[in-house]
């Protein structure tokens, strides 16, 4: 039942999230929400060149998408834009499937979604915040 | 008189279904309520042998469905105690009869520089219509707050911007997240001391509870069929009929018009058919009529000491869990109990309690304002109708200290 959903890292991910707060000196950022169920979350990036050099997030939601928001800043850190943005969409084969093409081990705890279709946006709303900041340059 | 609960209970379908095994739980009343039995055979009746299109043919099965949906607009009126069966209008259901009075009266009625006064806690249905509104002609937009936790609107603050003489005061009779009962008759009296017509969203008090449209003294009432036991597609829009009679058509089409010309503006019915373009809900109002029938016959002021006593049990337990925040008023006046949890997402509360059995509502309730207002965006809710009985609780509690032990 919840364990298909909730396993043991993803909870520890969502109670403990890594890279959670505000980025200083951040050069791109955007807010996502998930206007079904009340998820708000933003994305806040460093870019150097082309490169994410780092990222964090903020807000209020439930556990699989704070989870998903902890484990993703962590794995695009050192990506280019071009890297990250095909990860978002190996992903989301992730999120419809089960399963994606190189995709990071620690991306995998989130396979079980897949199962459970309503709760796809909220593994997926902190990518597609990621894809929205990096086009949106902080003035 | 108490419910004979055990009898209900019988008489709804959907109590039989199960959840990974486990008996199923509603407790989303206040999103829908579920069918008993005769409204769901009186469809399939009606379908059978009684089914055509209304106030056209002459043939038997059009006068056998003319009769049951004029029927229908009978019940209605009687249910609110309408003077006349023409002040009540089918409509899809409380939002469409919002957008109707907006695009009518509101049209005719709102000019540039003109007051609309709201609450903040209108549900989006009874809110957006009239910011459209408002934007569309330049008139103003003033909401009469809610006090510390929404325990209930701040009803000095509605009284002095009632005295300023709003073109419209438009506000629900019950709010679908606080577990409160605003004092529609006194709101009223003073709007009509300063001449404002009044607009009450009737959605989650019609068919929970006696609604009396001459003891309120409101203008116009909106309600839903569907969170009364009826089916979905179908609601009302009360109004007093000199207003209906002065507002000219909103949709255009079969059924709302008198004579039409290829060359020539073409005239148009008196209310209720000049609302009511187009083939109307007739399956939908048969089985709302039942529905009402069925309410009747329980008692509507038993249906209300139910639900609310259920809620007062709910809301004290559910206070005993740590860190949990019921909003609303200390006593329930509602059915209705929201809360929050602090540290438990209430998408996840809702997704763990579904695993158990346990129909939940999660998120912002469509009043995204509102829920912003008293700091939290998401919230958990469960509200109580006339199948729900005291075991319902003791699983929500124990699911709830569950969930807390989980995700915390």
């Amino acid at each position: 039942m919840d364990n298909e959903l909730y396993q043991a890292v993803l909870l520890q991910h969502s109670k403990q999230p890594r890279n959670f707060g505000p980025l200083e000196h951040a050069t791109h950022a955007a807010d996502g929400h998930n206007a079904l169920c009340g998820d708000e979350i933003s994305v806040a990036l460093r870019l150097e060149g082309d490169t994410v050099a780092e990222a964090k997030f903020t807000g209020s939601a439930c556990a699989i998408c704070t989870a998903s928001a902890s484990i993703m800043t962590g794995e695009v850190k050192g990506l280019t834009c071009a890297a990250a943005q095909a990860l978002a969409g190996n992903f989301r084969l992730l999120l419809k499937d089960g399963a994606g093409p190189d995709l990071p081990k620690k991306l995998e705890v989130l396979s079980g979604v897949h199962q459970f279709p309503q709760r796809v946006k909220c593994a997926a709303l902190p990518w597609e915040t990621l894809l929205s900041a990096m086009k949106n340059p902080v003035a | 008189m108490a419910l004979n609960i055990s009898s209900i209970r019988e008489q709804f379908p959907f109590l039989k279904e199960t959840v990974n095994g486990q008996p199923l739980i509603y407790l989303d009343n206040a999103a829908s309520a579920q069918k008993p039995s005769r409204v769901i055979s009186r469809m399939s009746r009606f379908m059978e042998s009684e089914y055509a299109n209304v106030h056209r043919g002459i043939h038997l099965l059009s006068e056998r469905a003319t009769a049951a949906y004029e029927h229908a607009r009978t019940s209605v009126a009687k249910l609110l105690n309408a003077t006349r069966e023409e002040e009540v209008i089918f409509t899809r259901g409380t939002t469409e009869a919002v957008n109707l009075v907006a695009n009518t009266w509101g049209r005719e009625n709102i000019r540039s520089g003109d007051t609309i006064l709201l609450t903040e806690m209108e549900h989006h249905s009874n809110l957006l219509p009239w910011l459209k509104l408002a934007g569309d002609v330049g008139a103003k937009v003033e909401f009469v707050p809610v006090l510390e936790n929404g325990a209930s609107l701040d009803l000095e603050s509605a009284r002095r911007l009632l005295a300023t003489g709003p073109k419209l005061f438009a506000f629900v009779h019950i709010p679908n997240t606080l577990g409160l009962e605003n004092p529609v008759a006194d709101l009223c009296r003073w709007a009509a001391e300063s001449g404002t017509t009044t607009f009450v969203d009737g959605a989650q008090s019609v068919g929970h509870q006696p609604v009396d449209v001459q003891k309120l003294g409101c203008d116009f009432l909106a309600c839903s069929s569907h969170k009364m036991c009826g089916p979905s597609g179908i609601g009302a829009l009360w109004g007093r009929h000199e207003l209906l009679a002065a507002m000219p058509p909103w949709q255009y089409g079969g059924e709302m018009v008198d004579r039409a010309y290829y060359d020539k503006p073409a005239t148009f019915r008196e209310p209720p058919a000049r609302f009511e373009a187009g083939t109307p809900p007739i399956l939908e109002a048969a089985g709302w009529a039942e529905a009402i029938a069925f309410l009747n016959d329980t008692g509507l002021d038993a249906v209300r000491e139910h639900s609310v006593s259920l809620a007062n049990l709910a809301a004290g337990r559910l206070r005993e869990i740590e860190g949990l925040r019921v909003f609303g008023p200390e006593i329930r006046q509602s059915g209705i109990v929201a809360f929050s949890i602090e540290g438990v997402h209430a998408h996840d509360v809702a997704f763990f309690a579904n695993e158990r059995g346990l129909a939940l509502r999660a998120g912002h309730h469509c009043a995204q304002p509102l829920m912003r207002k008293l700091g939290s965006i998401s919230s958990s809710r469960a509200s109580f109708y006339l199948y729900n009985e005291p075991a319902d609780i003791d699983a929500l509690v124990g699911i709830l200290h569950e969930a807390v032990a989980f995700f915390r």
